[in-house]
């Protein structure tokens, strides 16, 4: 399985173990991602807030470079996977958009013909990959482990392709296959601020709170979230937190994280000495391969 | 290109053309004396006037005065719609001795005056329109109005508060009428309120006595646990098969002591009870209501052992049969069965269902368990039902805080679009009921006060001396996630108090969802059953919203209660009444006039084919195997034109659309003006 | 003294036309029908941050108050979580309404010089615009610079622990194809400006 993999400038950045602990896993499950070439900034929240036409415009360029580049496209940030298929949705939506997406690319010699799919790690490990072909990967079960499952925003609202709108489950079941338990949480879907920790504090604090708050209560020993900046706020602002509500925090994790632990990666290749709260927890050791012993009788 | 055979010519042919003004209606566009002058010159017009309102009494009379002076043998009337006057126009032609069938009317309002913009374009549009109707007027024949009889029987669909309403004014008109219900029992959802608005009566009191007026009176066949399958005929003429379902007892021996099921092997109730919502439990053999018409018993073969053990022998101590006694009522060889009765006239009260509250998941329904509907509510405070009237969470503690949320599946455009008119105000009688039989705080969260009807306004401000809180915010979620102390084991409801100005949450211990109105699950089928047709929401169409609310396109069909549309109990009453008296206007005058543009075979001509049967809608036309030919009912034919247009030798002819006045017609358009 | 403030509305105060202008977006055309429910408010989770609701910046959208729409904190402090959009009864695109405002406010100049928003907006475009690509640490520092300074210093723990994690790179990210960008930006101006 191939697919064509736009990090997106956070996995590069601030949000860089998300792309450490991705690649390795996808590796192992024999999927090869090339990374699209020259790609650009996707614009996420911030672009559309100053002209939309130009952010879609933005986005759009990678789209028609990965049209170029052929295959599905993969975009595990949150945000990026959003304003791609927004810009998409825009692009068949608003004729009025794709002129202007058709105009802007025409004149730097590229087109978009609106096709490429663009897709989320956790539908490809779901849809593409099957949880049978992960269990079969686990050698290190996370059993213990409660972990509750964080979607936030972007990947469920407005669109939800791959998963319930309400009440997704796709990396609730992954999760499960890899031994862990999932709470119940019900605020999977509930927004984490996005950027109003950095420009209104305030804010942006008390949502973290609330988030973290509500796993602690509920025995959680981690979060998995799938978005960096999500990460990046339950995660970078512990100190805020704690001073403002007391130790409510709970360490944050990517699930490409623990999908590496699952599998007995090499915990060194899956960045979590990147977090500001260190997650200690570890599985029993890896237990040897199932054909082994079967051979052995 | 064939021509019907018409004995009939007439001789030479005298026109007489009117063009009507309309007001300001068609002769603001249309230049109305321009119109008439040309139409004077065309072959077969005697006489051509424009005049100001056709349809007055001094118009009607200018046609028949005419007639008679100028031996006129076809009208021409060029105005509005046929759809209002054309019957009008037709008495006035028919009061002057002339057939009303050689008068033809063309629409120059709807059709011109009101689409279009240009004076002149309107002008010449109008000459051509005239020319057209002149030419073909000349080929129109003399039809009668053909009568149909009408059966006296009646068969009433559905026995809520809407059927029995309507089979007993028709019982007491001294009309047969038979009434199926589908649930074991009449009473439909009106016997599971507790009670009813604006007065707080009791439910089961204003409506048990009309069922039981039902259970008893000589000219109502009560089929009750049946179903409707088939509905063959026409009007005056239906021919209905009924299904009468099992209940493994014989109503005529029943008396409903209901000995059979004190006796059950069951010693305690295990079934979920759908008369009481899924909140109580029934056993096998049970009785849907103490007040059920008709007093009889049923068993569900799901689960009595008798049954599930495969063998009606010994496996079952059949200790009902025993308790029985010799009244031996208990039958469990009975068979389904089918029956078949010949009506004139059908009366569709088949109700409605509420909205599925699980499709709303933000709302927690189905996986909060203090989250009920509206109607497992009504259950709830009624003294008959499931907890004797006492409002119990599912754990049997006291709820010290009631959310009751309006609109949940209505005016929302991801659910249901419409609102459901009975909502608000059932929604005010449960936090009435709330708080009388509970020391709960009751919350009503609502987007609009909806209270149209007598007294309803009285009612509303009854609700707000009793100190329920009343907030204006559509919910957007229920949650089970504490913010506060007091939230924690709580449902919390967040929700913008849009009056007040400002977010909050409120810790509720139940929350009640006041689900709306939508068409039964089986509306489609039952539709194409009665030949009617649904409107985009699902119910039943009627034929016009304000004038004609209980009728359907189809004759001899109608509508009552909430089948056609969500409301309450006086509409459905008065609707039901209104059914019954359209009804009664059609057998008191003992048939019907059929508008005669029916198509028929010209037996010589037909081949054989077949290729019309299936074709026709209304199943109106019938293979003769014996002569090879087909053969069209004129009672059934509605006048469509399908078979007309398919027929592949062209021998299946429409009175009133043969070749010869279609193809004059279209020549009139056409040519030069 | 007690101090009070006159709130009225004069019929002036409406910019006429402005509703119609905002819904004649595309994608923004159902606002004609909110009927005022506030489902929106309700789900909003920063609703209870902002002067105004969600719900009442509709109606204010709809009723032409433009300076009050366009000056309020709402359209800033909304995350685009799109809970509101998903839960609308109408079908109204709240978020996508929110950011045509934010837009409009960016390109009129309507909005308190320091508020950190519209001007990370403005900071994260022109990022775009140069190299293609966002480097955050920059961008942040940026965003400090231009807004509250001495606010920087006190992130100082942050900063710290972010360093120490090896998240922040100095590095500038950048594309190849940098002049590609400008063309097309350009090329969506003169599209703007050949249909107005």
């Amino acid at each position: 399985m191939k697919y064509c993999y736009f990090p997106g400038c956070s996995l590069k950045g601030l949000g860089r173990a998300y792309e450490e602990s991705l690649l390795p896993v996808m590796a192992h499950l024999g999927i090869q991602l090339e990374e699209l070439a020259d790609w650009n900034c996707c614009g996420a929240t911030a672009y559309m807030a100053v002209d939309e036409a130009k952010a879609c415009v933005l986005a759009a360029r990678n789209l028609a470079l990965a049209e170029k580049h052929g295959g599905q496209l993969l975009a595990p940030c949150a945000a990026c996977y959003l304003v791609l298929n927004k810009t998409k949705h825009y692009f068949h939506d608003y004729p009025e958009m794709k002129r202007k997406i058709d105009h802007a690319l025409s004149a730097v010699g590229l087109k978009y013909a609106g096709d490429t799919p663009v897709r989320h790690p956790l539908d490809i490990l779901l849809n593409d990959v099957g949880l049978d072909a992960i269990r079969q990967k686990v050698r290190r079960p996370l059993a213990g482990l409660k972990v509750a499952p964080y979607y936030g925003c972007q990947i469920v609202r407005p669109y939800a392709t791959f998963d319930d709108q309400y009440n997704p489950t796709t990396m609730d079941r992954l999760l499960e296959a890899l031994g862990a338990s999932v709470i119940r949480y019900p605020l999977k879907t509930k927004c984490c601020g996005g950027s109003l920790t950095g420009t209104v504090h305030e804010a942006g604090i008390r949502m973290v709170y609330i988030l973290l708050n509500e796993a602690r209560k509920r025995g959680a020993h981690c979060l998995a979230t799938v978005c960096p900046l999500c990460q990046f706020n339950l995660d970078a602002y512990h100190a805020q937190v704690t001073r403002r509500y007391g130790n409510v925090v709970v360490p944050t994790v990517y699930f490409s994280q623990l999908m590496g632990l699952a599998f007995g990666l090499p915990e060194a290749d899956l960045a979590f000495k990147r977090a500001a709260v260190p997650f200690s927890w570890r599985p029993p050791p890896a237990r040897a391969p199932q054909a082994s012993v079967a051979a052995s009788k | 290109m064939k021509v019907a055979m018409n004995p009939q010519r007439d001789g030479e042919i005298r026109v007489g053309f009117y063009i009507c003004h309309c007001g300001h209606n068609i002769a603001a566009m249309v230049d109305c004396p321009a119109v008439a002058r040309y139409a004077e010159k065309l072959p077969g017009v005697v006489l051509s006037r424009d005049y100001k309102y056709m349809c007055s009494d001094p118009g009607q009379e200018l046609i028949q005065r005419d007639i008679r002076e100028f031996g006129l043998n076809r009208v021409v009337v060029a105005s509005c719609s046929p759809l209002l006057h054309e019957h009008t126009f037709r008495a006035a032609t028919e009061a002057a001795g002339l057939n009303p069938f050689f008068f033809h009317m063309v629409n120059v309002r709807e059709h011109n005056s009101w689409v279009h913009t240009d004076r002149h374009e309107a002008t010449e549009k109008a000459k051509a329109l005239a020319r057209a109707a002149i030419a073909r007027v000349a080929h129109h024949r003399a039809l009668e109005v053909k009568k149909v009889p009408i059966h006296p029987d009646v068969l009433v669909v559905g026995g809520g508060i809407a059927g029995i309403h309507a089979a007993l004014t028709l019982a007491k008109a001294g009309k047969k009428v038979y009434l199926v219900e589908r649930e074991p029992s009449i009473g439909g959802h009106m016997a599971k309120f507790d009670k009813t608005f604006p007065t707080l009566d009791c439910a089961a009191c204003i409506l048990t006595p009309k069922m039981s007026e039902v259970g008893t009176h000589e000219n109502i066949t009560l089929w009750s646990y049946s179903e409707v399958t088939k509905v063959e005929g026409y009007v005056g003429n239906y021919t209905v098969t009924v299904r009468r379902k099992a209940r493994y007892v014989n109503e005529d021996l029943c008396t409903g002591c209901q000995e059979c099921i004190s006796n059950c092997v069951y010693k305690e109730p295990k079934f979920p009870d759908r008369f009481n919502e899924g909140l109580g439990k029934r056993k096998p053999i049970f009785i849907p209501f103490p007040q059920a018409t008709p007093q009889v018993v049923l068993i569900d073969p799901e689960v009595c052992l008798n049954f599930k053990r495969g063998q009606l022998t010994d496996k079952c101590k059949k200790t009902c049969v025993e308790a029985c006694g010799d009244k031996k009522a208990i039958d469990f060889t009975q068979k389904e069965e089918t029956r078949e009765i010949r009506v004139g006239t059908i009366i569709v009260a088949t109700g409605f269902k509420t909205f599925d509250a699980s499709r709303i998941p933000q709302y927690g329904y189905g996986v909060f368990p203090n989250v009920y509907t509206a109607l497992e509510v009504e259950r709830l405070v009624n003294a008959s039902g499931p907890t004797g009237g006492e409002v119990v969470l599912r754990d049997g503690s006291h709820p010290q805080a009631i959310g009751v949320i309006h609109c949940v599946g209505s005016r929302d455009n991801k659910t249901n679009r419409w609102c459901s008119r009975v909502c608000c105000m059932y929604s005010l009688k449960l936090a009435h009921l709330l708080k009388e039989h509970s020391h709960a705080e009751v919350y009503n969260f609502y987007i609009d006060m909806r209270t149209p009807g007598k007294s309803y306004e009285e009612f509303y401000d009854k609700l707000l001396t009793e100190g329920v809180h009343f907030i204006r915010g559509r919910v957007g979620e229920v949650t089970d996630w504490a913010m506060t102390p007091e939230e924690e084991g709580k449902l919390v409801i967040r929700v913008e108090d849009t009056l007040a100005g400002f977010v909050r949450r409120i810790p509720v211990d139940m929350v009640v969802l006041s689900t709306g109105l939508e068409p039964q699950a089986d509306a489609q089928a039952v539709r194409r059953m009665f030949n009617m047709s649904c409107g985009s929401e699902g119910f039943f169409l009627e034929r016009h919203p304000k004038l004609a609310p209980v009728n359907t396109f189809t004759d001899g069909v109608f509508l009552a209660g909430a089948c056609q549309g969500p409301r309450d109990i006086p509409d459905t009453v008065a609707q039901a009444g209104a059914a019954a008296a359209e009804a009664l206007v059609l057998i008191d005058k003992g048939f019907v006039e059929q508008e005669p543009n029916t198509a028929f075979v010209l037996e010589q001509e037909c081949s054989g084919c077949k290729s019309c049967v299936p074709l026709c809608p209304y199943t109106a036309i019938t293979f003769d195997e014996a002569k090879g030919k087909a053969t069209i009912n004129e009672a059934l034919c509605k006048g469509c034109g399908t078979c007309v247009a398919s027929c592949p030798s062209g021998s299946i002819v429409q009175h009133l659309f043969e070749d010869d006045e279609v193809f004059s017609e279209i020549a009139g358009i056409l040519a030069p003006t | 003294m007690m101090k009070v403030t006159r709130t009225i509305k004069y019929d002036a105060d409406r910019v006429k036309g402005f509703g119609r202008e905002i819904m004649r977006v595309p994608g923004c055309e159902e606002l004609e029908s909110c009927i005022q429910c506030g489902t929106c408010s309700g789900v909003c989770p920063l609703s209870i941050y902002m002067d105004h609701t969600p719900r009442q910046v509709m109606a204010l959208t709809r009723g032409d108050f433009k300076n009050e729409v366009l000056s309020s904190q709402t359209i800033w402090l909304c995350a685009s979580c799109y809970a509101c959009t998903v839960e609308c009864p109408r079908g109204i695109r709240i978020t996508d309404i929110m950011y045509e405002l934010k837009q409009r406010a960016i390109h009129e100049h309507i909005y308190p010089s320091h508020l950190p928003i519209p001007v990370l907006a403005r900071e994260f475009s022109e990022m775009v615009k140069r190299h293609g690509r966002i480097t955050e640490l920059l961008l942040v520092i940026k965003l400090f610079l231009k807004t509250k300074p001495f606010a920087a210093v006190g992130n100082w723990r942050l900063g710290i622990d972010l360093l120490k994690t090896g998240r922040l790179s100095m590095a500038t990210e950048k594309i190849q194809n940098r002049n590609e960008l400008g063309r097309m930006l350009e090329a969506v101006d003169e599209k703007k400006g050949a249909e107005a």
